[in-house]
């Protein structure tokens, strides 16, 4: 009887093993590929350098100019990153510096929420989530913020950002967000 | 190179002799071994206003669930007879049925009573028959009760078709405003009701070996943590507080130890908890990512994923002894790892090399081939039923989220009823005691 289960469409099964080999040898074509580029449409550092006051003029300009620089930066609390990588980009760490000058100055305490896109499983992505809040927080720690100061709790794809099942929802959904 | 293989699928579809039929979103595909014609013949009923449903569409629609049998359309049928002795066997031979279930319905005192017969066409003798009785209310269970016993008897594999299923339905009230649910249902869906209700993730749910207590994972305290329910009385406990992950619970085939996910040492690795004395030991031991255990029927072995090779993918290890074994070769994403009830399949979400659709694959164990058993591209959570017959996986349809059950043979694939908000996570109990 238990031939009923899973026998005659051996044959069958055998033959797409082959066929999905061969595709092995194309490579990774349309996968992780399909995350080049375009999801940096999104972009986490829009507003950035906007309103800076360059119209003050005289010596104060510059500085009035850095502030709103910093200020944009402060303002940046969600870190966006590639497909299936917990690597941080260079947006990240600019706006990342400022947060960790301002928490070694106030030693406030602050939750590192690291989130993941829909694709995969859940669990793996509850992982996934939780090492790109680590790498946040290994980031802040190497610029001497204490450990003590950040907590970190990963939510995997459960609370997305954007609703869609597209790359554009996918790229604003994977990414650590910093809650005072 | 897509194309290409997309090529060979269909030229060894047509080697195959596999013709696909749509309809009313039931997928049937039906080769040289083609489901068994049966016919379930409308149940004869001896009270006064209708019944709510017709008690021979449910068993029809168990049987049909198997991928074994395919019921003969109502309409299609001559007589309606209601017991064997009224039993024409040449109309059925001409409709091309092999087998007939009969079956009438009594009113007794406020409760029913239901006989039923099913006949073997070819030999024009009695497979089984039987009675049950039952509440108005129990109209489903008489139902699944008399498909249970005809499956048996046609294929001397028990009948799940009185197990429930477990999944979360996750529905956004608007903004950041999400009410989570656990349910529980018949495991076609029907008659759910709700186990608990939260505005914080609930995921991972799973039945204990007993089927009286479930585990799973609340975000009610912000954070994740693992509960266990019981069922009944509704009583609830929480098992962890660590800090970090907490999550992916497993119960052990004796439903004394839970294995689960913790990340306070540094990065996920699996635990297991002896749930008397609540002391906890750590299995797994390496620097990636080790989540989603699933027990062997030994009690020794664990299968889990994890991506030490660079991309997730399916691992065995003896708890004892400690040491890991790759299971899964094909493919650059292979996890959540279930297996049949014989343990000679391991079903598992697969990604193909040069896809980025994520799929239901079960692979031999014995033979090592892999064969893809969904056709969407986001799939997640398989489970399978007791038997090995069925399973059930979370997809999207329509830009929902939806359950769908697929016979492992292949042969049927069918949406189960859909509800209001995103359903996901099912998990299937084990056999009613």
């Amino acid at each position: 009887m238990e031939t009923l289960k899973f026998g005659k469409v051996a044959l069958l099964a055998l033959a797409l093993a082959v066929a999905a080999g061969c595709s092995s040898k194309g490579g990774d074509a349309s996968g992780e590929g399909a995350t080049d580029g375009s999801n940096l449409g999104v972009d986490p550092n829009a507003g950035y350098g906007s309103g800076s006051g360059s119209g003050a003029g005289g010596s104060g300009g510059l500085d009035s100019s850095l502030g709103g620089e910093e200020a944009a930066l402060r303002a940046i609390t969600s870190f966006y990153f590639e497909y299936d990588s917990s690597d941080l980009k260079p947006e990240a760490m600019r706006a990342l510096d400022v947060h960790a000058r301002d928490l070694r100055a106030n030693g406030a305490r602050v939750v590192l929420e690291g989130h993941t896109d829909e694709r995969g499983t859940r669990e793996y992505n509850m992982a996934l989530g939780e090492r790109r809040a680590k790498a946040v927080q290994r980031y802040l720690v190497l610029q001497g913020v204490s450990p003590a100061q950040l907590e970190l709790v990963s939510y995997g794809e459960e609370r997305p950002a954007a609703f869609g099942n597209d790359e554009q929802a996918w790229a604003q959904n994977r990414r650590v967000e910093l809650h005072k | 190179m897509i194309n290409m293989l997309r090529g060979l699928l269909v030229v060894l579809c047509c080697v195959a002799g596999i013709a696909v039929a749509q309809e009313k979103n039931i997928l049937i595909t039906s080769g040289s071994n083609r489901a068994i014609p049966i016919a379930v013949v409308p149940f004869g009923w001896q009270g006064g206003t209708p019944l709510p449903e017709e008690i021979a569409t449910i068993i029809g629609n168990d049987l049909r669930n198997s991928g074994l049998y395919e019921p003969l359309p109502a309409q299609n049928m001559i007589g309606r007879p209601s017991q064997a002795a009224d039993v024409v066997y040449r109309d059925w031979q001409a409709l091309g049925a092999q087998y007939v279930l009969v079956g009438n319905i009594a009113p007794a005192g406020g409760r029913l009573q239901v006989q039923f017969a099913l006949l073997n066409v070819a030999t024009q003798q009695q497979v089984t028959s039987g009675s049950v009785g039952g509440s108005p209310d129990q109209l489903r269970d008489m139902a699944h009760h008399i498909s249970d016993q005809a499956f048996e008897k046609l294929t001397g594999i028990r009948g799940a078709f009185s197990t429930k299923l477990l999944y979360v339905i996750a529905e956004r009230l608007g903004g950041n405003n999400t009410r989570y649910t656990l349910q529980r249902s018949d495991y076609d869906g029907a008659r759910s009701v709700t186990l608990l209700q939260s505005r914080e993730p609930i995921l991972s749910p799973s039945y204990a070996p007993d089927g009286r207590r479930i585990a799973y994972v609340s975000f009610e305290q912000k954070r994740p943590r693992i509960f266990i329910q019981h069922i009944d009385t509704g009583r609830r406990e929480q098992v962890t507080n660590f800090e970090g992950l907490n999550g992916a619970p497993a119960w052990s085939p004796d439903g004394s130890r839970l294995a689960f996910v913790l990340s306070r040492d540094g990065n996920p690795e699996i635990y297991v908890m002896d749930l008397a004395s609540k002391q906890i030991r750590r299995v797994t031991n390496s620097m990636s990512i080790d989540t989603e255990p699933f027990w062997g029927k030994d009690g020794q072995t664990i299968y889990f994923t994890s991506d030490r090779a660079g991309k997730p993918q399916i691992y065995k290890m003896n708890i004892g002894s400690g040491t890991a074994e790759r299971v899964t070769f094909t493919g650059n994403y292979n996890a959540n790892p279930k297996l049949s009830a014989d343990e000679k399949t391991l079903v598992m979400i697969h990604r193909q090399e040069g896809y980025a659709v994520f799929r239901v694959a079960a692979q031999d164990l014995q033979r090592g081939n892999l064969r893809i058993l969904s056709e969407t591209s986001l799939d997640e959570s398989p489970t399978v039923a007791p038997n090995g017959i069925m399973l059930i996986y979370a997809t999207r349809q329509q830009g929902r989220g939806v359950l769908m059950l697929v016979s492992t043979n292949g042969r049927v694939r069918v949406p189960l009823p859909t509800v209001q908000g995103e359903i996901r996570e099912p998990s299937w109990s084990p056999f009613p005691n």
